[in-house]
């Protein structure tokens, strides 16, 4: 059994839905994020978000598996912050509805000021909603410095609680800083550009378990939304507790994520 | 929860990923070669010069390489840039550019 906490459904076919729960999905979370190409009208994301909290749930459903979603504008389309702040302006009519966890992925791509600011107003509404936060880390060479950027602007907000906000894609040089500064982290279980399951079940042993979970990101690109039972299988494999196994990939999702009220198994 | 060490022997982890990584180092070798090999400039390109650093990095004999590694192929400047050129990511900091982060 497992939950896949981030994973982009909407670009996955209805048979991924049907190989992750015969390998034991039981429930994910689905963060907005970049199409591939960028939205022409905030009506674009209107429709995304009517996808994301009306229809992939309903699919996912067909496979007893309970979807959840977190709303935002990417980072990749904050670079127009009028048309972002368009976007943003959309997303309250949307937190009523049973599927929505908080705002997500936001963060930053690379690095940039309208990036920075986009972000903060994303936070803003986090903090005057009560809500938590998935957070997007930039890829490989910006990651370092968007990783300390965002904590930084998170600290800003003093009424969000690092406890009810996941910096996700940390790899071994932003695993440590995160965890240290109270904040959960996510390993993401991605070719090439992140971890993979292997380097994933070193981290755990190098940082413990604590406020870690692992995740597919699976999506339109090169990626596997199998990733997670498979990192169960290297972590077993090695000879780690089914305790241990069961808690990166169960538990430690189902703890951080109930905070939200929300978040349903069955 | 503290750090748990591997269960495995080193033995048991060297017989394990032996191979894998076996491959991943001929990979390494071959790419390098193949970039001797093509025509044209980009010789000192710095991905290239990069990669050669991270070789280093290996053999040197201390802990933490993944995270050194990482460490070494980031951008370790702390303004946010004026805006974004591109959408991606290069996968090294070419510190040679103009106006090098
Ligand atoms: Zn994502």
């Amino acid at each position: 059994m497992y939950i896949d906490p981030h994973v982009h459904m909407v670009s996955r076919t209805t048979d991924d839905y049907q190989r992750m729960a015969l390998a034991g999905c039981v429930a994910i979370t689905e963060p907005a994020f970049w199409a591939g190409y960028d939205r022409s009208t905030p009506q674009g994301f209107f429709d995304y978000f009517r996808q994301l909290t009306d229809f992939e749930p309903k699919r996912a459903a067909q496979y007893g598996i309970r979807h959840h979603t977190w709303l935002c504008i990417n980072p990749k389309e904050a670079e127009d912050p009028v048309f972002a702040r368009e976007v943003i302006a959309l997303i309250p009519q949307f937190l009523k509805c049973e599927n929505v966890l908080g705002i997500g992925e936001i963060g930053l791509n690379k690095n940039s000021r309208n990036e920075l600011e986009i972000l903060d107003a994303h936070l803003a509404l986090a903090a005057e909603h009560g809500l938590m936060v998935l957070v997007h880390t930039p890829h490989l060479e910006d990651k370092l410095k968007g990783t300390r950027l965002i904590m930084d602007a998170i600290r800003n907000h003093s009424r969000l609680d690092p406890g009810r906000v996941l910096i996700d894609h940390v790899e071994e040089h932003t695993v440590r800083p995160v965890l240290d500064r109270g904040f959960w982290a996510g390993m993401t279980l991605y070719p090439d550009t992140k971890c993979t399951p292997q380097r994933a079940v070193d981290i755990f042993e190098m940082h413990g378990t604590e406020r870690l979970w692992i995740n597919s990101a699976g999506d339109w690109g090169q990626s596997d939304p199998l990733a997670v039972p498979k990192a169960q299988i290297e972590m077993k494999s090695r000879g780690h507790t089914l305790e241990s196994v069961r808690k990166v990939s169960f538990d430690n999702p189902l703890k951080f994520l109930s905070q939200s009220g929300r978040f349903r198994i069955a | 929860m503290a750090p748990t060490p591997p269960p495995l022997s080193k033995r048991a982890v060297v017989d394990r990923y032996y191979l894998e990584h076996r491959a991943k180092v001929i990979d390494i070798a071959a790419f390098l070669d193949r970039v001797d090999r093509a025509q044209g400039d980009g010789a000192d390109d710095f991905r290239r010069t990069a990669l050669e650093a991270c070789c280093r990095i290996l053999t040197d004999g201390q802990p933490e390489r993944a995270r050194r590694v990482l460490e070494l192929l980031s951008d370790h400047s702390t303004e946010p840039i004026a805006k974004s050129p591109m959408k991606g990511a290069t996968g090294a900091v070419d510190l040679g550019a103009k106006g090098a982060r």
